[in-house]
């Protein structure tokens, strides 16, 4: 068995390794893809043997190279970190198995640079879930936007080429205008970057200086769309859905979500931050993310296209988190913990359904799904449960997150907050269910648009992935154990 | 009789013999391999000597066993030996690219003066960072510029010639300031040793003549170094040279010559001196950031792409002289570090668009559309060295950019952080200007010329690549020697 330094430094080689094995084997699509699911599959193992040390308490630590003096490329496996990457190497396979009905169904051109670069940005996304220090997060992180650029603009076109540039130039412009001078900043103050419970800037600076530093990170870190810097998400709405899931469940914004998360409590500290009794150097953070939730909701009721509409709920979704975090509560970063996880199986669901409808009807406006409910049922069944963990609602897994978050955000007295989730719940609602009312309960219409040919669902791999998922939903409802200890142990053992 | 304690001369003396050799073996080959041995023995040299600075400490090397200050010394310190190792290492890598390169660039009957003053230019640019003579540093100036003119003047192009003599012009004015500036100084201090002149001008700090030798000297290096904005002669020179020529200018002449104004203002003059009396702090500030964001704004409106580089050369000028203008020891370690890995990250890049220009038959962007299917090993090479120019991190840009944050953060001045990240920003919009033209536009059908890029220039072009990344993620030799350089240089005159 592998040793836990031996694991972590797997964990990036096998990837990699895989990006390369997938190259070579370009001229055989079936060996291709199995080298892929295998890839996927090893890189599952070995995140898993990490999971009993971590659980016990053992924090596996490795050092690469020192890039700069003082500063290392080093990993340290920690509770969040390995969350991350369960999701994300969890997910992968799933997401592979449904590539591999996407890209054959769709004929899709160019599928091993598809397939290269997929299994290149999950090593990238390995690196970030275990960094060790915010120096290593920062370089993976922008080694993640750059790999998934092929993938965003896939197709070629001249609207992929358009996407590609607002989100190439959305992140790769925060995180070298405000992210960027934040980790040097940092590194100037404190002599170190390593995460550490409790925070490394303790004492070090005032309140104003805080606040502003907190502020270049949160909007530094542009793989969280907060706003105003969400434009890049609907934008890379152009990539293949496969890659969709990737961008808004498996890896990039999950990074996001997972660095701000990582810098509130490991580089800040909590207590730092919530400072002697006064709100002060976060508060401005629920009220930006709070706005974010309530206004990408309402965007995203008005959305026709599906994509669309799946977009703005996630930038919506990963406001929560960072709001949850911003809160400072115990419980709910416990709860934006667990709605990482949450909210990627979900996601996933709904862009798989996407995927799906768009693979077997040729459909991607809300408008033209009434009825589809009754050809495919497994995909719409799936969709529903999923929109269910969105909305909130058990027995899906999203109810427990929110349930925490709620939780915290009233222990901290904070009834902004819990406005904005209880209206957010309510616009979720709206933008979910008419969809899945409309799909199984109201006739087809009739000749719209010539797209009304006779169909049935998707093909199987796509429709075992999305099941699969749709499965993991009620599933960590009804045992959300090994999500919870991860979360609980994130803020203090 | 051991040749190594001779080392500081042989660094000068084995290309400098190199040229009349070339000269005399009319024939090409013979000429390419004598000058290719001289270059390889060079950066031999170059490595020995920094190995044995890192050991020891200061050479310092009486030329003739003529005792400084009378007799002219060559002293190799570890700032001198760390500009060597650049100068002397892209020597070593464009020669043996420039065999295959000039083939298609300069006529036949002339390669072998191609050979003569690519030796001679790299004998006077090695002279300049050894010498501890400041009217030395004026001969090899001399040297190094009148060879630099013949072989901008050796491109195909008839506005090479043109770039040429507008260069000729501008660095004659240069050199004249310098020597102007250097008699003064000799007025005033009766030396010529740079170490004497150091420890003499404190009697004389104060007046006027000294402070004119400053501005003069200041003026004439800036010119040389382009410095905005007094760089009018580089896009020019850079686009019509032959590209193994705009390589080498870009990766070493005007490093040489930043190394030139840290060597007056902190060895000579002194930082308190420089930058108490007149207000250098602000001017080469100002000009630093005036070079950095109008140059960069500049070079993404450009057609061709050589002439975008060299604008984007300009910019990153700019962020060399903004260290300097720090006046401290990050800010030094920053302006020390990019010389080092701007002057790979460039050099690499013009090797590229030489290959680029023998395939594709030009480097206008329009002629270089669909690049990325063409010739996608080289249009990822140019990525790649783009991405340093923005600073990516992984690339020896990015240590640059972070050592300079770190000055300006240090100094509290917040203002200034925000700039330097905008103009990457600006490097970003011009890189992604080739990257638009080479991966989503298609190829034209009337790609003239055609063929394999030959090995000779590959693996060249390949070293250089490699090592911009080498360095971005192994530091320990630039940021290592770079900061002691700058700890050597803040210690005041020596």
């Amino acid at each position: 068995m592998l040793a836990p330094e031996q694991a972590i430094l797997a964990t990036l080689l096998v990837p990699l390794a895989g990006a390369a094995a997938i190259a070579l084997a370009s001229r055989q699509p079936n060996l291709r893809e199995s080298i892929t699911l295998l890839t996927a599959l090893t890189l599952l193992g070995c995140v898993l043997s990490l999971l009993p040390p971590v659980i016990g308490g053992a924090r596996p630590s490795v050092t690469l190279i020192t890039m700069l003096p003082g500063l290392e490329i080093a990993f340290t496996v920690e509770p969040l970190g390995l969350l991350f990457a369960l999701i994300a190497s969890g997910l992968w396979i799933v997401n592979s198995l449904y590539s591999i009905g996407y890209m054959r169904g769709n004929n899709e051109a160019n599928q091993t640079r598809f397939y290269v670069c997929f299994a290149l940005a999950l090593a990238a996304t390995m690196g970030i879930a275990f960094a060790g220090n915010f120096f290593t997060l920062f370089v993976f992180y922008e080694l993640l936007t750059l790999i998934t650029y092929p993938l965003v603009t896939h197709h070629g076109t001249d609207q992929a080429r358009g996407g590609g540039r607002v989100y190439l130039g959305l992140l790769m412009g925060t995180s070298i205008v405000f992210l960027l001078p934040a980790l040097v900043f940092i590194w100037h103050v404190a002599g170190t970057t390593d995460f550490t419970v409790g925070g490394i800037l303790a004492g070090k600076l005032g309140h104003a200086e805080l606040a502003g530093l907190l502020a270049l990170c949160m909007f530094g870190i542009g793989k969280a769309a907060l706003m105003p810097f969400h434009r890049w998400l609907p934008a890379a709405m152009v990539a293949p859905t496969p890659v969709s899931a990737l961008l808004h469940a498996v890896a990039v914004v999950k990074a996001g979500v997972f660095s701000v998360v990582k810098v509130i409590v490991y580089v800040f500290g909590i207590d730092n931050l919530a400072g002697a009794g006064l709100h002060g150097a976060a508060d401005w953070l629920v009220v930006v993310a709070g706005f974010t939730i309530v206004s990408a909701s309402i965007v995203a009721l008005g959305a026709d296209n599906l994509k669309r509409r799946l977009a703005y709920s996630t930038i919506s979704q990963l406001s929560y988190v960072v709001m949850a975090a911003a809160l400072l509560a115990p419980l709910s970063v416990i709860g934006a913990v667990l709605h990482i996880a949450a909210h990627a199986v979900g996601k996933i669901t709904l862009f798989f359904a996407a995927g799906a409808i768009y693979t077997a009807a040729h459909k991607t406006e809300v408008s033209q799904l009434d009825g589809i409910g009754r050809r495919m049922p497994w995909t719409m069944g799936a969709f529903t449960v999923a929109a269910l963990s969105m909305i909130g609602l058990p027995p899906a897994v999203g109810f427990i997150s929110k349930w925490y978050m709620l939780s915290g955000a009233m222990a901290a007295q904070h009834w902004l907050a819990v406005a904005v989730i209880a209206v957010s719940t309510l616009l979720n609602a709206g933008y979910f269910l008419p969809i899945v009312y409309r799909a199984f309960f109201v006739a087809p219409s009739v000749g719209d648009h010539g797209h009304d040919h006779p169909h049935g669902e998707a093909p199987l791999p796509m429709v075992l992935a999305l099941c699969a998922t749709a499965a993991a939903t009620v599933l960590l409802f009804f045992l959300p154990d090994v999500p919870l200890a991860l979360a609980r142990q994130t803020i203090g053992p | 009789m051991s040749l190594v304690p001779h080392l500081p001369a042989l660094q000068v003396v084995v290309p400098l013999l190199a040229a009349p050799l070339t000269v005399l073996l009319r024939r090409r080959s013979l000429a390419f391999a004598v000058a290719l041995a001289a270059s390889w023995a060079a950066l031999a040299i170059a490595l020995l000597l920094w190995q044995r600075v890192a050991d020891g400490g200061t050479i310092s090397y009486a030329i003739g066993n003529w005792p400084p200050p009378w007799g002219i010394e060559y002293r190799v310190d570890k700032l001198s030996a760390f500009v060597l190792v650049l100068v002397a290492g892209i020597a070593a890598v464009v020669l043996p690219y420039s065999r295959a390169s000039i083939e298609a660039e300069v006529s036949p009957q002339q390669h072998y003066l191609f050979y003569t003053m690519f030796v001679l230019c790299l004998a006077g640019l090695l002279g300049i960072t050894i010498t501890g003579d400041a009217f030395n540093i004026f001969v090899f100036l001399e040297v190094s510029s009148l060879s630099t003119y013949v072989l901008i003047a050796l491109g195909r192009d008839r506005r090479a010639l043109v770039a040429s003599y507008q260069y000729l012009i501008m660095g004659t004015i240069g050199a004249t300031f310098i020597v102007i500036g250097i008699g003064l100084l000799y007025l005033m201090t009766g030396t010529l040793n740079l170490s004497d002149m150091g420890r003499r001008i404190a009697a004389v700090q104060g007046t006027r003549p000294v402070l004119a030798a400053l501005a003069f000297l200041t003026v004439g290096i800036s010119l040389k170094l382009a410095l905005f904005p007094l760089h009018q002669w580089l896009p020019n020179a850079y686009t019509f040279a032959p590209s193994a020529v705009a390589s080498f200018l870009a990766a070493t002449a005007t490093k040489v010559a930043v190394y030139v104004l840290l060597r007056f203002y902190f060895s000579v003059f002194g930082e308190s001196a420089v930058f108490a009396r007149l207000p250098m702090q602000e001017a080469m500030l100002l000009l630093a950031l005036a070079g950095m964001f109008v140059a960069s704004t500049i070079a993404i409106y450009q057609t061709d792409l050589k002439r975008l580089f060299a604008y984007s050369s300009v910019g990153q000028i700019g962020y060399i002289i903004l260290g300097l203008s720090f006046n401290s020891a990050s800010g030094l370690t920053a302006t020390i570090v990019h010389l080092f890995n701007h002057g790979v990250t460039k050099g690499a890049i013009f090797l590229l668009l030489g290959s680029v220009a023998m395939v594709m038959g030009g480097t206008s962007l329009a002629r270089i559309q669909g690049l990325g299917k063409r010739m996608p090993l080289t249009s990822f090479g140019i990525v790649v060295c783009g991405l340093s120019l923005i600073g990516v991190p992984g690339t020896a840009g990015f240590v640059s950019k972070w050592y300079l944050l770190l000055a300006a953060l240090e100094r509290g001045q917040w203002w200034l952080v925000f700039l330097i990240v905008a103009s990457s920003l600006l490097a970003a919009a011009y890189v992604w200007r080739f990257v638009d033209a080479a991966y989503f536009r298609e190829l034209r059908k009337d790609t003239a010329g055609g063929g394999a890029v030959p090995w000779s220039m590959g693996v060249p072009a390949g070293v250089l690549v490699a090592a911009t990344v080498y360095f971005g993620l192994d530091t320990s030799f630039t940021i290592g020697s770079a900061a002691q350089a700058a700890a050597l240089l803040m210690g005041g005159p020596r």
